[in-house]
């Protein structure tokens, strides 16, 4: 088939397969590009709703064993300069985004290397005790959670549920393939165990989301590679919510000293399409704002996004790779609106505030 | 493709397109009201393709801003100040003089500057400052003075627009840059400009320097409280211009950059809003060799982004950009050449290194079609 019949197949509903993926990856120009993924998101979304969510990311610590050479915000822990917050100031952050309209917390930190299960058990519960959804723990976190303990992934994830926790962010997902992820992140846990994580969180009742970090070492057939693994899951367990891809940023980082990285916007909107249009299975796909602007965000909503992420009232971790972007609530609504669509703020979840029911 | 464009409401102005007809001030209303940014995009590009194939455009040049004391101080402006404030300055001409001896080593060949409406510098400092950087850059082009600033001088000093544009050319200047045109329409110069010469005067001027041989481009300010319907009457006043004299070589439409202006309130333009700018000026201004993305005003995704919506140049290296930066643009104030070929080439795109007057310098080929 031509590069044009594939995205014309896959307009009508019918899935690519990884060898027409690399042949539109490869071929494929911007607008037909941009109309396949817009005509996906239009066919999965009629309503014109893009939603958004009012959350705060909080980092509980900033102490880390991983030392990934992408990441400018960890602190190592024989360095004495790393925090753990203190549950004081993580009670006060959460009740002032309560007071912002904000219905989740958004929980990671780094790899601590002794807090014990115990002490997140007890983060979770305090929060739980607050009423906000708490979205946290990506699969790196439980991961190493369960090498301190000894316990195994489900035995984990079961205790943080039984906590309180409500769903799993989808970080720590960078390319998910291990050549990719042996020279950039070679502590972290595998591509293996990263899905392994998720299809177990899935299997116990909890939504999460998955992410892709791109745009450093990895190959196109490796980004295949990654949305293949995450499609396979999905087909399996139906437990992720939305995809969420962003480029690396570079500044301040060990990868971006040792080779000059940068993806252009129009790099990112290409990706974002193929993505929507790989990931049949994933109902969700968002825009990345913080690393993007807003006006390249605004414009993902053409390119396969029906999205805008958060509002993050407290965002740390891009904010030490050089990017400053801000976007307030009424900011995100007019940027929706100007682009003929309709903003909602929803939950984790995807349904909508103020809506029963699910829209997924 | 055709269904998209359908669905838009666009199948008429497609066929116009196509058939590479004008089209009217109904077309571009109808063109600024559709929300599928993709359709008026794809439409764009068709022209863009038509008139300047793959071949994308950029400059080595430096900006400099003579002065910012202004006496017109427009409420969109965040670069005037009025003399004796305490931000006021006024570069002599042996600091001008300076600036371009710094940077002799680069391969800079465009001078491109402007400064505020001065109520007081003598005309021989013109002169002298033209002259000043063609003694230490001989072979530079000098972009020079909006229309506002020569109506200015021309009335200062009681010569003719002409008489002034033919001093200021023997004593080195290139060409004009398109500023000052803001929106021609009254209501808006009123109520952000009622100090600055009107969209008449402006078109006048740049009319006359065309006669002279001296080329000029022209902008929009758009995203401020100009209506649709206003910004359509200045892409019309353009293209007539433009039918007269053929002295226009490039559009650049201007995104207001609210911080620091009397205008703060407002919240400046958005992305879809940008490249429907730069599309609609493509779609109307059938007489305009190029269309400009200014990076310095749009940032560099959306600038390489408004390659495939109706833009063909990307403008230049720029530094020391002082005028939007002081209203809160948020882009850098330099980007390297190397880095404006790579977005051009990721674009799909062929990066051309030009002079002030589109004369190819340098093709940086191995653009990979996408």
């Amino acid at each position: 088939m031509s590069c044009r019949d594939i995205l014309a197949a896959s307009a009508a509903g019918q899935r690519i397969t990884d060898d027409e993926f690399l042949v539109v990856a490869e071929q494929a120009g911007l607008y037909d590009l941009a109309w396949c993924a817009d005509a996906i998101r239009q066919r999965l979304h009629p309503d014109k709703v893009v939603s958004y969510v009012i959350d705060r990311n909080v980092n509980y610590t900033d102490i880390c064993i991983s030392a990934c050479t992408f990441c400018a915000y960890f602190k190592a822990p024989e360095s004495g300069d790393g925090m753990v917050l203190d549950r004081g100031e993580l009670l006060a952050k959460i009740e002032e985004t309560k007071k912002l309209g904000g219905t989740q917390i958004l929980l990671q930190g780094g790899l601590h290397p002794d807090l014990p299960l115990g002490w997140y058990e007890d983060m979770v519960a305090a929060i739980k005790a607050t009423g906000i959804h708490l979205h946290g723990f990506s699969p790196p976190e439980i991961v190493h959670f369960a090498e301190l303990s000894g316990l195994s992934i489900g035995e984990v994830i079961g205790r943080l549920i039984a906590a309180g926790l409500d769903s799993i962010p989808g970080g720590g997902a960078e390319i998910l393939s291990d050549r990719v992820r042996r020279r950039i992140a070679p502590r972290k846990c595998s591509a293996d165990q990263w899905l392994e994580v998720m299809e177990e969180a899935h299997r116990q009742g909890l939504r999460t989301t998955a992410t892709m970090m791109f745009g450093h070492i990895e190959t196109m057939d490796e980004r295949l590679e990654h949305l293949r693994r995450l499609r396979e899951l999905q087909d399996r367990t139906g437990g992720f919510t939305a995809f969420i891809p962003w480029p690396f940023q570079p500044d301040h980082t060990a990868l971006g000293r040792q080779q000059h990285y940068s993806t252009s916007g129009q790099a990112y909107l290409r990706m974002l399409a193929l993505s929507r249009i790989y990931l049949d299975n994933i109902a969700n796909i968002q825009a990345s704002w913080v690393t993007q602007g807003p006006k390249i965000a605004q414009l993902s909503l053409f390119f396969g996004a029906n999205d805008f992420g958060s509002t993050m009232i407290e965002e740390n971790v891009v904010a030490a790779a050089g990017i400053s972007f801000r976007l307030s609530e009424h900011e995100i609504r007019r940027l929706v609106d100007d682009a003929g669509f309709i903003p909602r703020q929803r939950y984790m979840d995807y349904r909508l505030v103020g809506e029963r029911g699910g829209r997924l | 493709m055709k269904n998209r464009i359908a669905e838009a409401g666009l199948a008429g102005i497609h066929d116009k397109v196509i058939a590479g007809q004008r089209l009217d001030g109904k077309d571009a209303l109808q063109l600024y009201r559709c929300t599928d940014i993709l359709a008026v995009g794809y439409l764009a590009n068709l022209v863009r393709e038509r008139i300047n194939g793959d071949r994308t455009y950029f400059i080595y040049n430096q900006h400099i801003n003579y002065s910012n004391i202004c006496t017109n101080l427009c409420s969109f402006c965040a670069f005037g100040r009025r003399k004796g404030d305490a931000l006021a300055y006024e570069m002599s001409v042996d600091e001008v003089k300076e600036k371009v001896r710094a940077r002799l080593d680069e391969p800079i060949v465009e001078i491109h500057m402007v400064g505020g409406i001065h109520p007081d510098l003598p005309f021989d400092y013109y002169l002298e400052l033209l002259r000043g950087i063609k003694e230490v850059r001989p072979d530079v082009h000098i972009q020079a003075f909006t229309c506002v600033e020569i109506a200015h001088l021309a009335e200062l000093y009681g010569r003719s627009a002409e008489q002034t544009l033919t001093a200021l050319r023997q004593a080195g200047l290139g060409s004009l840059p398109g500023g000052g045109a803001e929106v021609f329409s009254p209501r808006i110069r009123e109520k952000t400009c009622k100090d600055k010469l009107s969209g008449e005067d402006w078109l006048e001027v740049a009319k006359t320097a065309h006669r002279q041989g001296l080329y000029t481009n022209a902008t929009m300010l758009y995203g401020h409280l100009e209506t649709l319907e206003e910004r359509v009457e200045h892409l019309l006043a353009l293209r007539g211009a433009q039918d007269e004299t053929g002295g226009f070589l490039a559009f650049i439409p201007l995104a207001f950059h609210p911080r620091n202006t009397a205008l703060s309130a407002l919240s400046g333009p958005t992305g879809i809003d940008d490249l429907k700018n730069i599309a609609v000026a493509r779609l109307v201004l059938d007489n305009f060799p190029h269309i400009k993305a200014y990076w310095v005003m749009i940032g560099p995704k959306l600038a390489q982004l408004a390659l495939s919506f109706g833009a063909d140049d990307m403008d230049g290296t720029v530094k020391e950009e002082v005028i939007t930066h002081m209203a809160g643009a948020e882009t850098e104030q330099a980007i390297g050449s190397t880095t404006l070929i790579e977005l051009i080439r990721e674009a799909g795109r062929l990066p051309v290194e030009r002079t002030t007057l589109y004369e190819t310098i340098a093709e940086h080929g191995d653009a990979g079609h996408r």
